[in-house]
């Protein structure tokens, strides 16, 4: 009997949970505004995903395999950074713009940062703003039905009215991922069962937005706050960014308080664009503007340790 | 109520059930015993027995080095072979005494060492438990007597024994709870009676339902004791999350338990204090838990202190294939890698445990990607992604402000991982440096 045996440091077991499995969850809990994606916008829909991911992919593994670093494609977070990065943009936007948008996301945003866990910038929001700021006429030019249109909220900033039940199930002008609250929701759902994110950040976020819209509807003296706060909060990006990009490990705070202060700072800023900026929409910028924010939050949140303040008992 | 816990922590597979029901059974080898000097915190223990000399069981050989120290008993009957440094489990040599065993088990006289409880006073209580060797059996290895000997009596609140043996596949204080409960029992009230103002408290795992009602059948009608279910979760046993669970009382790594008012001890303990006082037997045996994936037939031994680890697990059946992928003294989670196997079982020694290859306890190490698991099963409340950061670049100022000092050692934070990254291992390393330059 030979004895020698890899010797290591405690603890001799490990649970079953890797990175790869978490990414995996997070592409099932985008799977169903996926398929309301591709039911919505028809194969162009599908066909970006697939190009998206695809791309993401090849991207990664050519990047460390030109560098001679160790692949990181098995951890499938180019598979989500790809899947994102095609919710986020419109069916319309033309392949070769997406696939300049997954070159920048994994090589400019990822890896040259030092790959994954490095990056301070959620890499699919940082490809759409890259895209929205080179590319602004394609990028925002929206369709439902095959039928150039304008998105929800841009025709209620322009004074027209939308049905928001429509907006809830997702049957609107749009990006891919994005015009469908229900599904995000059931992806939340997974996710928060899945215990893949916490609670703090979408709940604060979205909360805080709530919040200041209600009493900006107020003060302004909208006809219907109530229609204006569900339509706020089914149009644009809000869900689809709140759900799955303000969650992003990297890139938001790991304390629980952290959490907590980005949903909240997340709320005002997507609140300060929409209703003072000049686009309708604001959820992405107010993202990689937080982004920024999260060494810093971290440092004012840094958790009490257990034994912080314990006393001597008589 | 709802159960007693902290806030924190993971639920590994128990893998107790392996062992669990297997009824304690003697060993006893016929073969050379060992005792490393050191197997305890403080001074090494001085010899009283030099090469050729004939020891009987229960005779004292070896005799405590200083206030923190411990005496050691010969555990079989024999010659002295030799004084010499052997290896020991954890994987360094100690100067140790080696025993050549007659097997016979000739012991000395223990009724002669019993005097009645009543007639002792609490300080004649304490001389006996030092005089018997006994220290803390759950891997500490701190001299008993020292624990029993706070500053000042009135102010303990609480004796506790620390029955949740939380580490998987650990089973010898469960197995002692069930079997030996009154031994437990009575061990408890001679330790509460040393303090004017203490009450008992035996707290378990709510995953031992027979032991919580043994035990609860058994103490209904002792005032001073209450038995209290813990939840099930890693690592309850952990002394501050214990005190924390059965009293909300809090301490950080610059406080012992007394400062709160508590006294923590071991099932194994209350029995070894228990023999000495009724019996009159210093501490010699152990019940050693041999088990494992990768063990044939595992079980709970009660064997002489010094018998070699490697017949163990010859007795124990025997590995199922050729050669396990790990051996472990202690549990999965804190014990230690056995480098070799000719090591005697000392005072502390709970566990031999044997675990097939694991594909992902050896997986390589990936990027952290900041999911904060780490932090949220930290049952010191700490950043282990950061304190790792902070050991790696060795800056050692940093990591003592963000509260590295507090970290218990647990594993929770690597066990947990995603990224399989060596938390624990790395913030050991820097808690070490720490401790060494205060030394300086
Ligand atoms: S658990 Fe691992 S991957 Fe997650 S934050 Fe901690 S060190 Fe990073
Ligand atoms: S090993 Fe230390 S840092 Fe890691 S979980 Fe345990 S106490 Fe916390």
């Amino acid at each position: 009997m030979s004895e020698l045996r890899k010797i290591s440091a405690s603890p001799h077991v490990r649970s079953e949970l890797t990175t790869g499995e978490i990414m995996l969850d997070v592409v099932f809990a985008l799977l169903p505004a996926s398929v309301v994606g591709v039911y919505n916008f028809g194969y162009k829909a599908f066909l970006m995903i697939v190009v998206c991911i695809a791309s993401c992919v090849a991207f990664e593994w050519l990047f460390e395999k030109f560098l001679n670093r160790k692949s990181t494609v098995g951890d499938f977070s180019a598979v989500v950074t790809g899947l994102l990065l095609a919710l986020n943009l419109s069916p319309e936007v033309p392949y070769w713009m997406a696939i300049l948008g997954c070159a920048f996301a994994i090589i400019v945003v990822k890896q040259l940062f030092g790959g994954i866990g490095q990056n301070f910038m959620n890499p699919a929001l940082g490809a759409r703003c890259f895209l929205l700021l080179s590319f602004t006429g394609q990028m925002t030019t929206f369709s439902y039905d095959a039928v150039t249109q304008a998105t929800p909220l841009a025709v209620i900033r322009d004074g027209g009215t939308v049905d928001l039940m429509k907006m809830f199930l997702g049957s609107t002008a749009g990006t891919i991922g994005e015009t469908s609250t229900a599904a995000i929701l059931l992806g939340l759902i997974y996710l928060l069962v899945r215990k893949i994110i916490s609670p703090r950040i979408p709940f604060c976020y979205i909360g805080t937005f709530s919040l200041l819209i209600f009493v900006y509807a107020l003060a302004s003296g909208i006809a219907d706050p109530f229609y204006f706060l569900g339509m706020q909060l089914c149009g644009g990006g809000l869900m689809l960014g709140a759900v799955f990009m303000a969650t992003d490990y990297v890139t938001s705070p790991v304390t629980p308080d952290g959490k907590v202060v980005f949903g909240v700072l997340l709320g005002i800023l997507t609140f300060c664009f929409r209703m003072f900026g000049a686009s309708a929409e604001g959820v992405s910028y107010a993202i990689i503007i937080s982004n920024l924010f999260v060494p810093l939050i971290e440092r004012f949140t840094v958790p009490k340790s257990f034994g912080k303040g314990a006393e001597h008992h008589e | 109520m709802g159960l007693m816990t902290f806030k924190g922590g993971l639920h590994p597979y128990e893998g107790k059930e392996i062992s669990m029901d297997k009824e304690i059974k003697d060993y006893f080898s016929k073969s050379d015993m060992v005792y490393p000097l050191n197997q305890h915190i403080g001074a090494p223990a001085k010899p009283l027995v030099k090469k050729g000399d004939r020891v009987l069981r229960g005779q004292k050989i070896a005799e405590a080095g200083g206030f923190v120290s411990a005496n050691i008993h010969a555990s079989a009957s024999g010659t002295v072979k030799a004084i010499e440094p052997r290896r020991t489990s954890g994987g360094n040599m100690a100067m140790s005494i080696v025993l050549e065993n007659d097997g016979a088990y000739e012991s000395i006289d223990f009724d002669e060492n019993i005097r009645p409880l009543e007639e002792l006073y609490c300080d004649d209580v304490r001389d006996i438990i030092r005089e018997a060797g006994i220290v803390g059996m759950g891997g500490a290895g701190f001299p008993t007597n020292v624990k029993l000997t706070p500053k000042d009596d009135e102010a303990i609140d609480y004796v506790i024994v620390n029955g949740a043996e939380c580490e998987p596949y650990l089973t010898s204080d469960y197995r002692r709870m069930i079997e030996e409960p009154e031994k437990l029992i009575i061990g408890l009230k001679i330790v509460v009676n040393l303090f004017p103002n203490a009450k008992g408290i035996i707290a378990i795992e709510d995953n031992k339902p027979k032991a919580i009602k043994k035990l609860r059948e058994l103490t209904r009608d002792e005032e001073k004791i209450t038995v209290n279910a813990m939840k099930t979760k890693y690592p309850q046993g952990g002394e501050r999350q214990l005190i924390y669970a059965n009293t909300k009382r809090r301490l950080n790594s610059k406080m012992l338990p007394a400062d709160v008012g508590c006294i923590v001890n071991n099932v194994d303990t209350m029995i070894a204090i228990y023999e000495a006082l009724i019996e009159g037997k210093p501490l010699m045996d152990r019940i050693v838990t041999v088990t494992g994936d990768a063990i044939a037939n595992p079980c709970n031994f009660r064997v002489p202190l010094g018998t070699n680890c490697r017949e163990l697990i010859k007795a124990a059946g025997g590995y199922m294939h050729d050669a396990p992928g790990k051996i472990i003294a202690g549990g999965p989670m804190m014990g230690k890698d056995m480098i070799s196997l000719d090591v005697p079982s000392v005072k502390g020694l709970s566990a031999i445990l044997c675990l097939e290859e694991n594909v992902v306890a050896e997986m390589e190490e990936s990027n952290c990607i900041r999911c904060g698991k780490c932090g949220g099963v930290c049952p010191s409340g700490l950043m282990p992604a950061k304190l790792a950061v902070l050991s790696a670049r060795g800056n050692l100022e940093a990591f003592e402000v963000c509260d590295g000092m507090e970290c218990i050692e647990c594993g929770c934070c690597s066990y947990i991982c995603p990224a399989k990254r060596h938390l624990t291992q790395s913030i050991a390393s820097a808690r070490k440096q720490v401790l060494a330059s205060r030394k300086k």
